[in-house]
């Protein structure tokens, strides 16, 4: 990766042009009236095609992405993005449909929606999926929605409460805050499980529901999540289930069967989407059978949500099969583990046992801190890893430990990979002991060195024209 | 057990891993998981395709779909897409990264990022905008959320009804379960009627008003005098618009606007039955750390180099949690790239150029179907751009029905009963001619 330091602005000439339109074969209309028309010319760049494909390309190489390297990122499941499903939704046959078109004109696209649905509630032991949700946290506010909704419905008005976990997701208590609903954290336990009867306590029948993830954020398999279903359930309240950790369970233990009500998948995680950079993603909620009613009265997207993502991750869904299915969910198990056994020595291991797809570190066993030198900490740690060629694991998440370092590698990492990053850990544990500063400096060969966030902050530059 | 290629474990790397773990066999690592879960029936999902076959099933799904000439808009614009941009956004270093957190090696993302928020700046005339929302509807969702943030303790929000339906759905849906009242200013004459938004503002309590630039029925809307109004009960004013329609129409600045809201698809985006496409935010300084979604802001790295960080994170769900200004945790990174790409390949001159040949287009559509005497005006003599609504002397569905034969899709029909047109610089004069000619022929 190499430093590119221009803005498509500054390569902007008077004059220049990238475009191709045809020739204006019409009668001209009349002019638009005065009063409706814009002052001032909007200062896009003025360039040319090649100066637009040689300026993109150059930053595109101060990216890095899945098809770069490692991504051992906890919660965010950095899977392999096929090729092919690249190839199959840019079909003109599907990019080319108007989202209004009716029903007649779009069975394909409809078959692929009834496919998705079938195959997704056949994966999660849900009844049936709405694919408006653009994103994770968009699934789980529509999924909020979906609770209250129900208990609307049953005339049932006092439920203003939902339960999360001290170990969330940051967006659980954030889409509860959108959705109207009043947030109750409940803590976890020291082995990192909810504490089933500090839950008791909170029950009541206020409580709309409780989101939770299982495996939770540390990745631990919530054990009593039986009990803790049984308990919500009777006290009237709904379990909803946050999909961002279900690739663990893919082919082995279905959420509908633990208890779950309602639950969203991201696509662009377990379904092996690309990430694009931060989206687009895709966020589908699937109900129990005793919710299905709930579905329709709630619109939560433009149109039909993003088919473009849905496609892809139906190509992935046909490729597994039911034959390859459980491999994903295994696989990823058995590497994480793998590490998690590999690194223990070398960075702290919180709570011992077995883990599902990620496991969660606080901070380095020796940060080479003593007297008057400062150790590195879990970011000098992640920055250093970006010497080496992998992307940092995710850090200071969840906030039950200071230092925490959130491995995840998913299970299309081979053994090899897998072992090259134990080797860089390993030796960036030893250069903390020795020399702390070769992390507190890191990264050193990346594109740019770490920069001034605070001054981002404090005198925010967010447009070119406030640049110049 | 045959391999499969999205996996890479052999048999000798799963028994090395599992005696380095301790485990005897990978079951071991659910022993944890309460038996009951552990599910024994085979899944119910077809059997594994090759590569192949999936392409050939994907070939056979999309041939079901019909290929038709598109003179429909209503939110979604079938205007051209520049062979560069697919090819960039293609390039995988920005297609499979994740969000940019980790700055030093994602600078690509962030300066791109950085790009779209000035475009978004340039065309709207507002100050700050942020790195893009899901699309336009949930964009309106999150103005009216922050509309209530801003102006303390205010619980109503008014929509016009010349807003798009899904605008006005999603917004209605969001509303609902956020406890925000939600209030109409109906249409009159083919324009939010100021009189009447005057008459609800003077009910109280609006903390903000959504408006569209150009409304349902395609009309350019004189918003002359509402951002005067709508300050005066000390409400925001909220503009949803066509960011391609920018370049040509006046600004939400222009008007006064405090938030500009929208979606960037009219940006040559494809179509793609609705998603992915991008809703974009810009808004007036004083409301920058009100904003919801990611903002890329400029810095400095250790050596004084020029570098991009997401900035003003304090808003943000994953520091803020409950308090935060929106649950929104990504943005629709690879589509802003796409529209940063495409006004970088249109500039300001390609893009009035793709609003004159949409306009003289739909104008001369316009003019040939009058001709036809199978229609009457609704609005008369109102300015549209690329979309106009009249109301057709025969059945909606049996004109409808006609034009998809011939393989058009066109003359969508209102909830009164109008129909509407659409036409961008995608649509030849003689497939306007044949489409005129259908009409007539019926």
């Amino acid at each position: 990766m190499k430093y590119y330091d221009k803005l498509i602005f500054e390569l902007s000439q008077k004059g220049r042009v990238g475009y191709s339109l045809p020739v204006n074969r019409f009668p001209s209309a009349p002019e638009l009236p005065e009063e409706l028309r814009r002052g001032t010319s909007p200062e896009l760049p003025e360039v040319s095609e090649v100066d637009v494909v040689r300026h993109y390309t150059n930053l595109s190489q101060m990216n890095f992405g899945v098809d770069t390297g490692f991504y051992p990122l906890g919660s965010c499941t950095m899977k392999y993005n096929p090729k092919i499903n690249e190839e199959v939704a840019a079909l003109p046959g599907f990019n080319g449909l108007h989202p209004l078109m009716p029903a007649g004109l779009v069975k394909g696209a409809l078959k692929v929606y009834q496919e998705m649905d079938k195959a997704l509630s056949a994966i999660t032991g849900m009844a049936a999926f709405t694919f408006a949700p653009c994103a994770g946290a968009h699934g789980e506010l529509t999924g909020l929605m979906i609770m209250r909704q129900y208990h609307m419905n049953r005339g049932d008005l006092k439920r203003t409460k939902v339960i999360v976990p001290d170990s969330a997701h940051g967006t659980n208590p954030a889409s509860a805050a959108v959705c109207g609903l009043e947030v109750v954290e409940v803590k976890s336990l020291e082995n990192g499980r909810i504490n089933v009867e500090a839950l008791q306590a909170l029950l009541d029948d206020t409580v709309a529901g409780i989101m939770m993830t299982n495996p939770n954020t540390l990745g631990l398999f919530e054990t009593q999540i039986k009990e803790i279903a049984e308990r919500v359930h009777a006290v009237g309240g709904l379990l909803y289930y946050d999909g961002a950790n279900m690739n663990p369970l893919m082919g082995v233990v279905r959420p509908g069967d633990m208890g779950f009500d309602i639950m969203h998948l991201n696509l662009h995680k377990t379904f092996s989407t690309p990430h694009g950079g931060g989206g687009p993603g895709s966020g589908p909620v699937g109900v129990a059978a005793h919710l299905v009613d709930c579905l329709p009265k709630i619109q939560v997207s433009g149109f039909h949500g993003n088919f473009g993502v849905i496609l892809r991750a139906y190509a992935y869904i046909l490729m597994l099969g039911k034959q390859n299915l459980k491999k994903v969910g295994q696989y990823s198990v058995l590497s994480a583990n793998y590490i998690k056994e590999c690194l223990k020595d070398a960075y702290k291991l919180p709570i011992e046992g077995v883990c599902k797809h990620e496991f969660v570190f606080d901070g380095l066993v020796n940060d080479g801190g003593h007297d008057d030198v400062h150790g590195a900490t879990t970011l000098d740690v992640a920055k250093r890893l970006l010497d080496f060629g992998f992307h940092a694991p995710t850090i200071y998440f969840p906030l039950l430990f200071h230092q925490a370092l959130m491995i995840e590698p998913t299970e299309t990492e081979s053994k090899e990979t897998i072992d090259a990053f134990i080797d860089v850990m390993h030796k960036i544990a030893a250069e903390a002991a020795e020399d702390p500063a070769i992390l507190q400096n890191a990264p050193h060969n990346a594109p740019i060195s770490r920069p001034d966030e605070t001054q981002a902050a404090r005198n925010p530059i967010l447009k070119y024209k406030d640049a110049r | 057990m045959a391999g499969f290629n999205y996996i890479p474990h052999t048999d000798a790397d799963v028994r090395a891993m599992l005696e380095r773990i301790g485990v005897r066999q990978v079951e071991d690592l659910y022993a944890d998981v309460p038996k009951e879960f552990i599910k024994k029936e085979p899944y119910d999902l077809p059997d594994a395709m090759s590569e192949g076959e999936v392409r050939e099933w994907f070939e056979s799904l999309s041939g079901m779909n019909a290929k038709m000439k598109v003179f429909v808009g209503a939110g979604a614009y079938d205007h051209y897409t520049p062979a560069v941009i697919p090819y960039i956004t293609s390039r995988s270093e920005f297609l499979t990264a994740y969000t940019p957190y980790q700055c030093e090696i994602s600078q690509g993302t962030l300066r791109y990022i950085f790009e779209f928020q000035s475009m978004v700046c340039e065309l709207t005339g507002m100050d700050i905008s942020n790195a893009s929302l899901y699309d336009g509807p949930t964009a309106a969702a999150e103005a009216m959320k922050m509309s209530v943030a801003c102006t303390k303790k205010k619980t109503r929000v008014l929509l016009s009804k010349g807003l798009l339906p899904n605008v006005i759905a999603v917004v209605e849906t969001y509303a609902r379960f956020h406890g925000v009242e939600i209030g109409y200013v109906p249409v009159m004459n083919g324009q939010t009627c100021p009189n009447c938004l005057k008459a609800e503002l003077a009910k109280g309590d609006v903390a903000g008003v959504i408006v569209p630039e150009i409304n349902r029925y395609g009309i350019i809307e004189d918003h002359s005098g509402f951002a005067e109004t709508i300050h005066g009960a000390k409400a925001l004013l909220v503009e949803y618009c066509d960011p391609s329609a920018l370049a040509v129409v006046k600004t939400p600045a222009e008007w006064g606007a405090d938030i500009a809201v929208g979606d960037g698809q009219s940006l040559g985006i494809p179509l793609c039955y609705g998603g992915p496409y991008v809703g974009f935010m810009a808004v007036k300084k004083d409301y920058m750390r009100k904003m919801p979604g990611r903002i890329v802001g400029q810095t400095s790295d250790k050596e004084g180099r020029r570098a991009y960080v997401l900035t003003l994170q304090a808003r943000e769900q994953h520091i803020k949690r409950e308090k935060a200004t929106s649950n929104i945790c990504s943005n629709e990174s690879l589509m802003a790239l796409w529209v940063t790409v495409y006004l970088s390949l249109m500039g300001p001159e390609g893009l009035r150029e793709v609003n004159r040949l949409s306009y003289d287009g739909a104008h001369y559509l316009h003019d040939q179907l009058m001709a036809t005497g199978r229609f009457t005006e609704v609005f008369p003599g109102k300015p549209f751009l690329k979309e106009f609504v009249l109301q057709p002397k025969e059945a909606a569905g049996l004109l409808q029905d006609r034009l998809e034969k011939a393989g058009f899709f066109a003359a969508l029909e209102t909830e009164e009963g109008y129909v509407s047109f659409c036409v961008t610089e995608k649509r030849t004069r003689a497939e306007i001619d044949e489409l005129v000619k259908i009409v007539k022929e019926g």
